[in-house]
């Protein structure tokens, strides 16, 4: 079992998310950077689809209330455990009444603490992730919030860093992407114009999506899209121009028009993304976002 | 696909009960057959959207599949149902009927009869858990959405957005226009299913006593 001593910004409970009942409209959620998680759990031993804690940009303070071990993987975190001060990526043995608090941070946006067996949330809908829009799976977490821990896996002690097989974002970053389902409505005038932009990740950015702050993409057909679905990584715009990339809390489905889809690799990178930092868009094929896919697998395979 | 995680297929463009009985048909199949590596289906208007994950599923053998299924009589034997909704239109319940009736250059009762007579179609779930897309509206009572969508509609309000008419499961932002309100529960996620209205099932409203004060 763990506590909350300071809850940070905005901290939340993230397994792989809610799949499997979206045709009932219910959002998949789940963490914003797949990737950082995964390498989370997997250097504590757990299942990849196990509970995690997403942290983002200020964190938690947690004390545990039982002998086990933890890591923090994905944004770099100044980290302290008691009075020494201990490395994001390293497995770490915590005593019971042991604290690990949370300082600044000098690269990223969100990280991933996972402690061995997984963050035992209640599970709706198939799923323990927070879905802070819907309301699916609990809510913020608080001060004073205690979460049980599974009776875990023995996790590896042998650590490699951070282990993210990507660079972590500082100050922005560019994401791949194919091109999307309604390019055709913008036209190559304003394609080239999304593609040289550099944009901002505007203030109302959040878990369901990052406004987009930049030049404005006209449409020249402005029939209207009919609604169907919006995947994690869909670049849509609305009818102001200013573009959104649908993230992990994103509704099932949508009517703008989609000009580009990032990449599931890069998707991780975007989750890394905070509000002030710029992004660009690169577009690749098919086979690149396949063979990223791929790469990242074997990355994973030779962590642990 | 959509993106690299996602196939779509299409059966159309417009808003029509036998392009969504189609594309709820192929829904339903490959979610009874369940390829390899299939995470979510999720169907629409006029399009099926299936998830998967590129490292597992066959996505030339899915596609085919999908062609195939596309080509496929329609088995008109699914499992809808019907559903009747009492609703209490007007007054602070539906603070835009008033006006419906002046878009419709009618009075608001004939505004309640006209939404009330039809037997609308699920033609989709989504948006929020549990809201239903319903339609057709008829066209004299099509009200576009509102130009500024409110900060938080109440649970259980219903509402128009040009031909479609839906209920808001949950206290959400939007901008349909909203002429009542319901009691009824849409979504649970303790019931099973959690979802009162499935894609393809059948809703009727029914003015309840009191209603437009």
């Amino acid at each position: 079992m763990i506590r909350v001593v300071d809850a940070g910004l905005l901290t939340t409970v993230q397994d792989c998310g809610r799949w499997g009942s979206q045709d009932l409209g219910v959002p998949v959620s789940g963490p914003m950077d797949l990737i950082s998680h995964r390498v989370a759990n997997m250097l504590v031993g757990n299942d990849p689809a196990c509970a995690t804690l997403e942290v983002t940009l200020v964190g938690p303070e947690i004390e545990f209330l039982a002998d086990t071990m933890f890591v923090v993987v994905g944004a770099e975190f100044e980290l302290w455990f008691g009075e020494d001060q201990i490395q994001v990526g390293f497995v770490q043995f915590a005593h019971h009444g042991g604290r690990l608090r949370f300082g600044s941070l000098t690269a990223g946006a969100r990280a991933y603490l996972a402690i061995a067996g997984g963050i035992d949330a209640p599970v709706t809908l198939g799923s323990r992730s927070t879905d802070l829009a819907s309301g699916l799976g609990g809510r913020l977490l608080q001060a004073g919030d205690e979460l049980n821990t599974g009776s875990g896996q023995s996790g590896s002690l042998v650590s490699l860093g951070n282990g993210i097989p990507f660079d972590l974002p500082r100050g922005g970053a560019t994401l791949r992407c194919l091109v999307g389902q309604d390019v055709l409505r913008f036209g190559d005038e304003v394609v080239n114009v999304f593609t040289d932009a550099t944009y901002t990740v505007g203030p109302d950015s959040n878990r369901m999506g990052y406004r987009l702050v930049g030049p404005n993409l006209e449409q020249v057909n402005d029939q209207q899209v009919l609604s169907n679905a919006t995947p994690m990584g869909t670049v849509q715009v609305p009818p102001s121009g200013q573009p959104i990339l649908l993230m992990a809390d994103r509704q099932t489905i949508g009517g703008y028009p989609r000009i580009a889809s990032v990449i599931s690799v890069d998707q991780s990178i975007a989750g890394q993304l905070a509000p002030g930092d710029w992004v660009r868009f690169e577009f690749c094929k098919r086979s690149v976002a396949v063979a990223a896919l791929i790469e990242v697998e074997q990355a994973l395979l030779h962590l642990v | 696909m959509v993106g690299d995680s996602a196939i779509r297929i299409d059966f159309g463009e417009l808003i029509d009960p036998q392009v969504n009985i189609r594309v709820l048909a192929v829904a339903a199949a490959v979610r009874e057959m369940g390829p390899d590596g299939v995470r979510d289906i999720v169907p629409s208007y006029t399009a099926a959207t299936i998830y998967i994950d590129p490292l597992i599923a066959d996505v030339d053998g899915i596609w085919k599949l999908l062609e195939r299924l596309a080509a496929a009589p329609v088995n008109s034997h699914t499992s809808s149902r019907d559903v009747l909704v009492p609703v209490h239109y007007g007054g602070s319940d539906g603070p835009d009927l008033e006006a419906v009736a002046s878009f419709a250059n009618c009075s608001v009762d004939q505004v309640i009869h006209l939404h009330t007579a039809p037997r609308y179609r699920v033609y989709m779930v989504g948006f929020l858990p549990g809201f239903p897309y319903l339609g057709p509206v008829d066209s004299r009572i099509a009200i576009p959405r509102l130009a500024n969508p409110r900060l938080a509609v109440p649970a259980g309000s219903v509402g128009i957005a040009g031909v479609q008419t839906g209920i808001y499961p949950t206290v959400a932002p939007g901008g349909w226009c909203l002429i009542g309100r319901t009691s009824v529960k849409l979504f649970d996620s303790d019931r099973d299913p959690p979802s009162l209205f499935r894609p393809g099932d059948f809703v009727r409203f029914e003015a309840v006593a009191g209603s437009t004060r």
